[in-house]
Order: structure tokens, then sequence, then C-alpha cells
């Protein structure tokens, strides 16, 4: 322990920096399985449906704009490489390359949360939101119309709540960077946090087919 | 008398004084304090229903409080005991005290986030005791739709946050324990070295990950459909009520295991020890518990036999059922082959742990009752099915926890307990237990539904009977409250090791220094190891 004194980061319940290191790391594996579990519950409730529903939920799922949904998983994968980016030039110890990619992946989240906002409120003006005032034209079933919506506001609520805590982290990032926390030796939160930030992009791409895309087969 | 040594002794207890000293701290022997004296409170206000329960079934007609007060007071009896005891009871407590040191670790890996899971039990329960205060909740514990969602004009929804936010303790603990079994074990302690306390606390750390997330999005869509009205659970829209009961009981049947896995290894602990023989068949305990927990992810259909599930699914839900009756029963031959040509003790613990071994081995074989198809469709919602969770969770895991209670109890605060009132104690609860739940049983089989406050008047000579022993069960769990509280002031000082026992926790002073050790132990040896002192008596205070 004592050739390790001049690390401030070695927490006392550990031996050593490897130690440390491992046992962050499994925790945020574990904690993704729990992540992983609590989306799957949703999951589970939109195979049910879907399968009980499946007309009612391909036409429903027309209504939704592919083309801004699809631009929304781009960006959103782009900001998954500027995370890995980061990553990268935390592994290398480079400051301010750290900051820079954190802000791009930041700026590039922001934008995708605002997009996210602009397509929900569309829903609002549709009437396409699950409540008193719901009505979806095209199909004679509005129960089940009305569940898939509330499926969607459900899985893509859950999600952009997820991306808001991920921005909060980013932040916290960036300030501990600045102060010149992260080094070459010490960057175990850069790299946990990226590992979130992943684990949010790869909800949004299991949620993008199911809920944009599931009418494609019908149209051809 | 203390001597001048002892009296300048730092440990974990003297080390820091003050209220803030324990509200920050990140010593988990400190926080399994904490969370001691957090489910006590608890426990007591569980007991507190259950009393006006019991009271009320004394007379046929049910005169003492409204049907709507006593759905009320079953499940607030229910969400407190379960939610708010039985699940943190033995991990966050006894496994949080010992995990580490079992191990030889300085502390869990990571002190901080379970400081923070003793505050969110804290904040959920507090929701909780708000919901209790401001008039109550009535869904049953189940939480069951659409009742829950459309109909229930009670506090579902603050009793629900508070689960919810419970449940995150839970998660939380879990992590923290599987970490730390992985990346903080001392030198030598190999995998299979480990005490099966440890085992049985690894396996529930499992079953806490995997199964406690999908409860809470359960409670996001509960309060999604009460206040959004999305329609997941509602037949109006086409939603499924029944959707909710898989949901629910994936978690919460293998929570009935987050609930017993542990006290499984608190009877391991304690049959080897006074027996003082190795846990006989030490592999087969420790994969036990791992398949317990496996298996128990795959049994959940067998609460929905008569809920509308498809037949075929029920048959192999039940076959399933069946299947976890092997490791259970695995663990219940090997302590008793442990017991074998041991140098038995009747020590407190010990009897606690006799306690266990028998009314657990009642409570698993009705269980086998309840996972056949054609039973359980004469028995399912009636008194036998409570008389069967009551085997296993009173009968089963609180035994064991007191069990483990009184044989840590030296460790954690380097006081005995006065052994002549504990083994009264231990003697009037299995007494007391068995005079209130045995009669449920026949209860049940003669047709008594459960959550009813009124019944037909055959059958009150059962519910006088079991009432009666409930007043006992209720002195019996007064008197640990008392003896325990006594004991701190006045109990004998303990020595490091009062019971001869082999494990690490045993090897540093009663109470132990705030790093556990002086120095990091190396493990050259298994786990029991009792070549060495076979016949030695054990010190009994």
């Amino acid at each position: 322990m004592a050739s390790h004194s001049e690390s401030l980061a070695l927490r006392e319940q550990f031996d050593t920096e490897a130690q440390q290191k491992e046992a962050s790391t499994l925790g945020m594996w574990i904690f993704l399985i729990t992540e992983v579990m609590f989306f799957g519950g949703m999951f589970l409730a939109y195979t049910v449906y879907r399968s009980w529903y499946p007309h009612v939920f391909a036409v429903a799922s027309s209504s939704l704009n592919v083309y801004i949904g699809a631009a929304n998983t781009v960006v959103l994968l782009c900001s998954s490489f500027t995370m890995v980016m980061a990553v990268r030039a935390a592994q290398l110890g480079k400051r301010n390359a750290i900051i820079w990619f954190l802000i791009l992946t930041l700026v590039l989240g922001g934008v995708f949360l605002g997009v996210k906002a602009y397509e929900w409120n569309e829903k609002f003006v549709e009437h396409h939101v699950p409540g008193a005032g719901f009505h979806f034209e095209g199909v004679p079933q509005q129960g089940p119309a009305q569940i898939f919506f509330s499926l969607y506001f459900a899985m893509t609520g859950l999600h952009a709540m997820h991306m808001v805590v991920g921005v909060g982290l980013l932040i916290f990032l960036i300030v501990e960077t600045r102060k010149g926390k992260y080094s070459a030796s010490y960057m175990t939160p850069v790299d946990l946090i990226g590992l979130y930030w992943h684990f949010v992009d790869i909800i949004w791409i299991f949620l993008f087919p199911l809920l944009y895309l599931i009418d494609r087969h019908l149209k051809t | 008398m203390i001597t001048a040594a002892e009296q300048t002794r730092v440990d974990y207890l003297n080390e820091s004084y003050g209220i803030k000293s324990w509200l920050l701290t990140k010593d988990h022997k400190r926080i399994g304090l904490l969370y001691l004296a957090t489910i006590t409170l608890f426990f007591f206000l569980g007991g507190a229903f259950a009393t006006l329960i019991r009271v009320e079934l004394l007379t046929p007609q049910g005169g003492l409080v409204s049907s709507e007060t006593y759905n009320k007071l079953f499940t607030m009896h229910g969400v407190a005991m379960i939610f708010f005891f039985l699940i943190p009871s033995i991990p966050a407590t006894l496994g949080n005290f010992f995990l580490p040191m079992m191990i030889g670790a300085r502390d869990l890996a990571f002190p901080r986030i379970n400081l923070l899971s003793w505050y969110l039990l804290v904040i959920g329960g507090l929701f909780a005791l708000f919901a209790m205060l401001a008039g109550g909740v009535d869904t049953g514990w189940t939480f069951y739709t659409p009742y829950s969602t459309t109909y229930s004009n009670s506090w579902v929804i603050a009793t629900a946050v508070g689960i919810f936010i419970a449940g995150f303790s839970s998660i939380l603990t879990g992590l923290n324990f599987i970490v730390t079994v992985h990346r903080m074990r001392a030198p030598g302690m190999t995998w299979f070295r480990l005490p099966l306390f440890v085992w049985s606390n690894y396996a529930t750390a499992l079953i806490q990950v995997l199964g406690t997330p999908v409860l809470a999005v359960t409670i996001v869509l509960v309060f999604c459909e009460r206040f959004f009205h999305i329609g997941i659970f509602d037949p109006a829209l086409g939603g499924d009520p029944v959707l909710f009961q898989h949901l629910f009981w994936f978690y919460s049947h293998p929570a009935v295991y987050i609930m017993v896995l542990p006290a499984m290894g608190v009877i391991s602990e304690l049959v080897s020890v006074f027996s003082r023989k190795q846990v006989f068949g030490y592999h087969f305990v420790a994969f036990s518990s791992m398949a317990i927990a496996v298996l128990g992810f795959l049994v959940w259909g067998h609460h929905l036999f008569v809920s509308t599930q498809s037949v075929y699914a029920g048959m192999v839900f039940s076959f399933l059922s069946y299947f976890v009756a092997i490791p259970s029963a695995i663990k219940v031959f090997n302590w008793t082959a442990t017991l074998y040509k041991g140098s038995i003790s009747y020590a407190t613990p010990m009897l606690y742990a006799f306690g266990f071994v028998g009314l657990f081995t009642i409570g698993g074989l009705t269980g086998l009752f309840v996972a056949s198809l054609g039973i359980d469709v004469h028995v399912t919602d009636t008194y036998f099915v409570v008389a069967h969770f009551h085997y296993i969770m009173v009968g089963g895991t609180i035994m064991a926890y007191l069990g483990g209670l009184h044989y840590w109890w030296p460790k954690m605060t380097g006081r005995m307990y006065p052994e002549l009132w504990a083994r009264l104690s231990a003697l009037v609860i299995f007494l007391g237990f068995n005079l209130t739940f045995f009669p449920q049983f026949i209860l049940g089989y003669l047709g008594m539904p459960r959550r009813y406050h009124n019944y037909p008047p055959e059958f009150q000579v059962l519910h006088v009977l079991s009432t009666a022993g409930a007043s006992v069960l209720a002195v019996g769990y007064l008197m640990p409250m008392i003896y325990f509280i006594w004991s701190l002031r006045y109990g004998k000082l303990a020595p490091a090791n009062p019971w001869g026992a082999s494990g690490l926790e045993w090897k540093t002073p009663s109470p132990p220094p705030l790093h556990n050790f002086d120095e990091t132990p190396v493990v050259t040896q298994e786990a029991y190891d009792y070549s060495g002192v076979i016949g030695e008596e054990i010190e009994v205070g």
C-alpha cells in the first residue's frame, strides 16, 4: 500500500489500484445488468401486446416519423463514437482532448433529447397521447392503439430519463477533468460513464426498429 | 471487570462518537447496526398489525374493525414485514456486518454505496410509513391489478413509491456483495474455502440484482396506469391484468429465496460450530444455494394456477416448483448429516437452528402440496397457503435471523447475552409459532379463505388457538428485544471467540477494530476445520 500512497484515488478498503479498478468495473457491469432487467419488463409488455395486436401495432407504428427517428439514431451513434474518443483520450492522458470529446458527446446527447421533445410534442398535437383525448385514425380498436402509444411513451420516456442522467454525468466528468482529476493512470470514472452511455445508446438501437419500423414490410 | 488494556483498546464502536459519526459512517459494521435498528422498528410495526389481525379473528362475526380496515391491516402487515423487514433482514444486517469479515476484507467494495443503500431503505420506509399514517393501503401486499390501478381509494402510490425506493436499497446491497465476494477475498480465501454463509449471500445477491429491477419497472407501470391510465393492465382497453401478476411474481417468488437463502447460510454456520464438525457435503450445500437462486427464477407461474394461465404452462411450472425441493432437501439432509457423531452443544443459537430445520421442513413439504396443480386448486387463497409461507418466512427466516443474532451478538457488541433467558426465548418462540400457524393449515384445508375478517362459527376454535399462539409468540419476540438491550450494559464481556468457532470473524477481537483485522489474514485451510478441537467443551455464558 505504501508504494501507492502518492495516489489520491486509492480507497482504504482496497490493497491495489488494479483491485480497485476491477471492482469498480465489475460493479458497473452488474449495474448495467440490473438496467437490462429494468427495461426488460417493458420489452416484455411490448412483446405481449404486439403479438396480440400485430395489425394495430403496425398501423400505429406507421404514424411515427421514420426519418426523424433514423436521424436521431445517427446522432446517438455519433455520440457513442465521441464518447469512445473521450475514453481513448483519457487513456492517453490528453486532458484537453477528453474535455472536447465530452463536450461533443454532450451536444449530440442534447440534440437527441431536443428532437425527442419535438416528436413528443407532435403526438400531443395529433391526439396520440394516451388518455381521455386520445384518438387514432385508421384502426377500429382504439384501446390497443392507445396501448401502443402508452408503450411508446413509457419506453422512450424511460430511455430519455436515462439520457438526462447521462448528460448530468457528462457535465460532472467535464468539471472533474478540468480540475485535473483524471490521468492515464486513473480514469475509471470516464471509462465507466462511457459504458453507461453506450448502454443507453444500445437501448435506443432496440427501441428504434421496435417502435418505428414494424410496418415496413407492409408497404413494399 | 474491565481491565486497563480492554479499556484503551480502540474498536469500531468507540473510535468516534456522536450522531454524525453514525449517520455519515462508511463502516460496514456500523451500517449493519443502522440496518438492525431500522428493520427492528418495522418488525414491531408489522407485528402490531399482526396483533390486530389476530385479535379481530378471535370472533367469527368480525366486530372489532370494519372489513375495509381489516383489508388495510393485512396489507400493511405484509408490506412492513416483507419489504422492510424480511428482504433486508439477514443480508443487510448480519451479511453487511460479517460478509467482509468472513472473507478477510477491511470493508465492502463500495462503502459509500452501502451507506446510500441504508438511506434508500429509510426513505422508502418513510414513504410507506406516511401511507400507513395517512390512511393505509388496502390492496394486499401483492397489489393485484386492476384493483390497485383502477378501483382502490387508498394510498397505493405512496406505498408503491416506498417499495420502489427500498428496492434500490436491495439492488445496491446485492451489487456490493457480488463485487466484494469476487474482488475482496483475503489471500488464500479461495471460492471453496468461503464459509457457506458467504455462498448463500452471494446467491441471494444474484437474485436481488436480477429480480428487483423487474419489480421496479412493474411499479413504474402501475404508477403510469393509475395516473395516466395507459391501459397496459386495463382489460377495457385490451390490456391484461394477469400480465401484472407475471411481472410481480417474476420478482416476488425469487424474493422468497432472497428471504430464506441467507437464513440457510446462517444455519450452515450454526450447525457446524455447535456440532464441532465440518458441514457435511460442503460443495453440495454451496451449489444448492446457487441452484435455488437459478431455479427460483423459473417457478413464478405456480402463483397463477388459477389465474387463467394455460394448463400446460401450469404443468411446467408445477414440475419446476417440485424441482426446487431438491436443493432445499440437500441442505436439510446435509445439516442433519453434519450432526451425526458431532459433539453437539445446545447453546441458544443451536436451539434456533434446530427450530429452523424442523419448521423449514414442514414449510417446504407443504410447499409441495401447493405446487401440485390439483391440491392447489383446493387450497388456493386459503389459510393453508398463509400457514405454508409463514412456516418458511417466520419459522424459517426469523428463527435463523434470531439464531444468527445470538451467535454473532458477542462479536457485534462485545457482550454476552444471558444464556438462560435466551434459551427460554427460543423455546417460547418455537411453541408460540407452532400454536399460531399449525391450526391455520387445518383451517385452510377446511376451506377458510385468507383475507376475510369474518368466518363461519365452526372455525372459531382453530382461530382462538392461533390467536393464543400469537400472544405467546409476541412474548417470545419481546424477550430478546429486552435482554439484548440489557446485555449492552450488563452482559458479560465477550472474549474474541466465545464459541470456539473457526471463521475469520472470530480471529479478531470483540468488538472488532475499525478495519476488522490488525493484519490482513492469510487463509490456509478450508472452512469449518474442527479436526483439532473435537470434544472440546464450548463455554456457554
